[in-house]
């Protein structure tokens, strides 16, 4: 089984280890993700690539309930997953969870950074993208 | 130099089958022109615009092809805020006393697929489900809840309100009550919202004919003025629709901004507000959207719906015709919907959904993406 990244420059391995690529503003230090040329808070166009912090907290979260429309490529068989935005501290980057109970998802809990094939393409290549997962049990 | 609005028509909101989105707008504009007893000839200029009707520019194939300047104009949910502009400016500049502004839309059934590579996202962000509109309502009001301390079950509570306004609206799309227990109990959308908290993509028109208010008692008894109408887009650190990173510098909504301009162009304050009508693409814009636009404080808004302050009768009138929620948004004429409520509150001609106490001073309010929003300020 081959596997490809959903796109190229969102995020890379290192010794095994996932991480997000953003970008950071020389100027006024503005990261972004993913990256861009041009910085939306200074305007200046000085951006450099930059690793982000594989872990955080979970920021706000909702669940997608029905499979979407297109452009969303995901497989037939819809299975509900969660979305949030997971504050990394320089950025707060949305992403797909990999928790879609709400009652397991609490605002301010530790999360993580992995990547996992969301779909597998018509030459039977899983799609990898990003996502996150707690790192603790809620305990409410 | 104030503008006045003169004649108001409108084509029911919901799901039409056979009325193409123009001959729609062809129905609102010939009410609006019988509203004020004028033709297509006396019109000296036209804005209009619709995502999924058609051209507006077309409708003089059918209206008349007198010569007349008409803009197109798109803009997203602010497409008729914009039309307005457009068009207070052409009489402003003393190039046209008396002109058409005309908002339609046709949307086809489910929610809007957005197209990422026009709006400079990578395609990644569609395929792997991370672009939908609805998805973002929930990641909002979800933070919103959390940072303000407020109940869920308010958000059941502003939609029950959206369809027993809507009830009383014979324009309306939605017009059965339905109780807090069903909205809250219908289908998960995308937590904490459920199927009918939400509103949806549909199909209307709107038509309004405005003149130099100076001019306006040539033409009818019954004009409003148009005090103030304001367009913003957003400022760095807002969270809006569409974003796949926010900064952790928060920074106002273009809400905020668009709401602080007009009330300062009308010369009027929110707590002169006798009716408004606000963006409700779900509960939860209802609720931000209270605050943003500064009718009332962050937190306050739970106490202020639960004792009955945003209905018909009550202190501070919100989405009297049942809002986006019972109307749909037929994006091109939303916008206008709202400005065509707030002129028949004021002529006292809204029927049984009359605000009592004869309103002066009527606000509205659009938002969408990627981060736009547009208000109006109407007085008799």
């Amino acid at each position: 089984m081959t596997s490809r990244a959903v796109a190229p420059g969102l995020f890379a391995e290192r010794d095994g280890v996932p991480h997000l690529i953003g970008s950071a503003c020389r100027s006024c230090g503005t990261t972004t993700f993913p990256q861009q040329d041009g910085c939306p808070r200074c305007t200046r166009v000085d951006m450099q690539p930059c690793e982000l912090p594989r872990t955080g907290t979970l920021w706000s979260f909702t669940v997608q309930a029905f499979r979407p429309k297109p452009p969303y490529q995901g497989p037939e068989e819809f299975t509900p997953y969660g979305v949030g935005y997971v504050d990394l501290g320089a950025v707060l980057v949305e992403a797909r969870l990999t928790e879609s109970d709400p009652e397991k998802l609490r605002i301010g809990a530790p999360v993580e950074l992995v990547l996992e094939p969301f779909r597998t393409d018509s030459e039977g290549t899983d799609v990898v993208t990003f996502a996150f997962a707690p790192t603790a049990p809620s305990t409410d | 130099m104030d503008v006045a609005i003169i004649g108001i028509g409108i084509h029911p909101f919901g799901r039409t089958d056979g009325v193409s989105g123009r001959q729609q707008a062809l129905h609102a504009v010939r009410e609006a022109l019988r509203d004020c007893s004028l033709d297509w000839s006396d019109m000296q200029f036209a804005v209009g615009g619709s995502r999924d009707g058609g051209d507006a520019d077309t409708l003089v194939a059918d209206l008349g092809q007198t010569g007349l300047p008409f803009l197109n104009v798109w803009n997203g949910c602010a497409t008729g805020g914009s039309a307005l502009i457009s068009a207070v400016a052409s009489i402003q500049s003393g190039a046209s006393d008396l002109g058409m502004v005309i908002g339609f839309d046709k949307h086809p059934r489910g929610p809007f697929n957005a197209d990422p590579e026009s709006m400079g996202l990578g395609a990644w962000y569609g395929e792997t489900g991370l672009m939908l509109t609805t998805q973002f309502f929930g990641l909002k009001a979800q933070r919103y809840l959390h940072d303000h301390d407020l109940d869920p079950a308010i958000l059941s509570t502003i939609a029950a309100k959206s369809f027993r306004n809507g009830a009383l609206n014979p324009n309306a799309w939605r017009r059965t009550a339905i109780s807090e227990q069903d909205i809250a109990s219908s289908t998960m959308v995308s937590h904490p919202l459920t199927q009918y908290m939400y509103c949806s993509p549909g199909e209307g028109a709107v038509a309004l004919v405005l003149c130099r208010a100076d001019k306006a008692r040539a033409y009818t008894d019954r004009a409003v003025v148009l005090k103030g109408v304001s367009f913003r887009s957003r400022r760095f650190g807002s969270f809006e629709v569409f974003s796949p990173w926010l900064s952790p510098e928060r920074g106002d909504s273009p809400t905020v901004e668009a709401s602080q301009a007009v009330f300062e162009l009308a010369g009027v304050s929110p707590q002169d507000v006798d009716v408004a009508q606000v963006q409700d693409t779900e509960a939860g814009a209802e609720l931000m959207h209270m605050a943003e636009t500064g009718l009332c404080k962050h937190g306050e808004q739970e106490g202020l719906i639960r004792s009955g302050a945003t209905e018909i009768g009550g202190s501070l009138p919100i989405n009297t015709d049942g809002g986006c929620i019972a109307n749909g948004e037929p994006i091109g004429a939303s916008g206008l919907r709202q400005v065509y409520e707030n002129a028949l509150q004021l002529r006292g001609d809204a029927g049984n959904r009359q605000v009592p106490g004869s309103p002066q001073v009527a606000f509205t309010h659009v938002y969408g993406a990627p981060g736009i929003s547009a208000c109006t300020i109407l007085t008799r």
